[in-house]
């Protein structure tokens, strides 16, 4: 069963990458340890790239629906953000369209810097 | 009868799956950004639960079995990582200064921003950390004095914003590159943004990734530096 085969590597690695989280005193999550880990595995092809694709990929794929739950939440802090709910929508909006502007502008900008100096 | 509702997984896990696949439904049949599965999943879903008195902690606790798998599906997205490596070695420089940038506009905006409008400084604690994936995002919020449960929903609705508005930014922004577009999903709106850009090509996916653990990595350095100063 090349699912479960899949599925156990993928799971071993988060494993592995909550260990780090409840070892390393950083606040880096166990999700990032765990990325980290099998880009660093499959880099030096300790674990194959067929070994976890289907898979992932699936994971990948379903990633957005797993958001909805935890999402949900919104309603037991109603209370808490009633009060603030314009300035924060305002913060909300304006910084993620700035950000996704500033960061998504200055990287194009740089890779046509980029682009001339190899040309 | 009532326990069906409350103490069954399968009736959070049937909902959550049935409203999100209307919701994928409603996306193709109107062709609207705004109509994002997971906005309209978590709109039904609240509808439902509160139509039927199901307490939100009940509906979550329900979900906790399929939940868990966040944490392995990001540990997954080191798979386009790999596959685009080459693409991603090659243009590392402008990635890294386009997530830099972001992240410093991020942390300056939201501070700003809190400033203006007087907010308290639990609050502003709260909000620093809210365009990275949510596992990071919480523990500097907490380190900061913040109220993790207002982190966890302002994070979401962030990567819930940059899925929805951000291929319409791409294009009133011109910003046509799929590294910058991976860039700028990733930077502005972690693993909910990354999973739009998952959708455009592999290589926009790869990229925002990449540029959502630099951005967590970066934010969680030069958070409590910020806030310090403020």
């Amino acid at each position: 069963m090349k699912y479960v085969y899949q599925a156990t590597i993928i799971f071993a690695v988060t494993l592995l990458g909550e260990l780090l989280h409840v070892l390393l005193p950083l606040p880096i999550p166990a999700a990032i340890y765990g990325l980290v880990l099998l880009f660093l595995a499959l880099q030096f092809s300790i674990v194959k790239l067929e070994q976890v694709n289907a898979v992932s990929k699936f994971l990948i794929a379903v990633m957005g629906l797993l958001f909805v739950a935890p999402a949900v939440n919104i309603v037991e802090i109603w209370k808490d953000i009633a009060p603030v709910l314009l300035p924060i929508g305002v913060v909300l909006v304006v910084s993620t369209v700035l950000v996704f502007a500033v960061s998504g502008l200055v990287t194009q900008w740089m890779l046509k810097r980029g682009g001339k100096d190899n040309g | 009868m009532a326990e069906l509702f409350t103490s069954a997984s399968l009736f959070a896990i049937v909902l959550t799956l049935g409203a999100y696949e209307f919701g994928i439904w409603l996306q193709k049949k109107l062709k609207s950004p705004i109509c994002n599965p997971i906005l309209i999943a978590v709109i039904l879903v609240i509808a439902a639960i509160s139509l039927l008195k199901i307490p939100a902690q009940d509906y979550r606790a329900g979900c906790e079995t399929f939940s868990w798998l966040l944490t392995p599906a990001t540990v997954c997205l080191a798979v386009p990582l790999y596959e685009q490596v080459k693409v991603l070695k090659k243009n590392l420089p402008a990635i890294l200064v386009g997530v830099l940038a972001g992240t410093l506009v991020s942390l300056g905006c939201v501070a700003i921003l809190c400033r203006v409008f007087a907010m308290e400084d639990a609050m502003l604690a709260s909000l620093l950390p809210k365009s990275i994936t949510t596992a990071m995002g919480i523990a500097i919020s907490e380190q900061l004095g913040g109220v993790p449960a207002v982190t966890t929903a302002v994070i979401i609705i962030t990567g819930i914003l940059g899925n929805i508005c951000g291929s319409s930014l791409c294009a009133i922004l011109k910003i046509r590159d799929p590294i910058a577009q991976g860039v700028a999903f990733g930077t502005a709106s972690h693993v909910v943004g990354t999973s739009r850009a998952s959708e455009i090509s592999e290589l926009t996916g790869a990229v925002s990734s990449l540029s959502l653990v630099v951005a967590g990595i970066l934010t969680a350095i030069l958070c409590p530096v910020l806030y310090s100063v403020l």
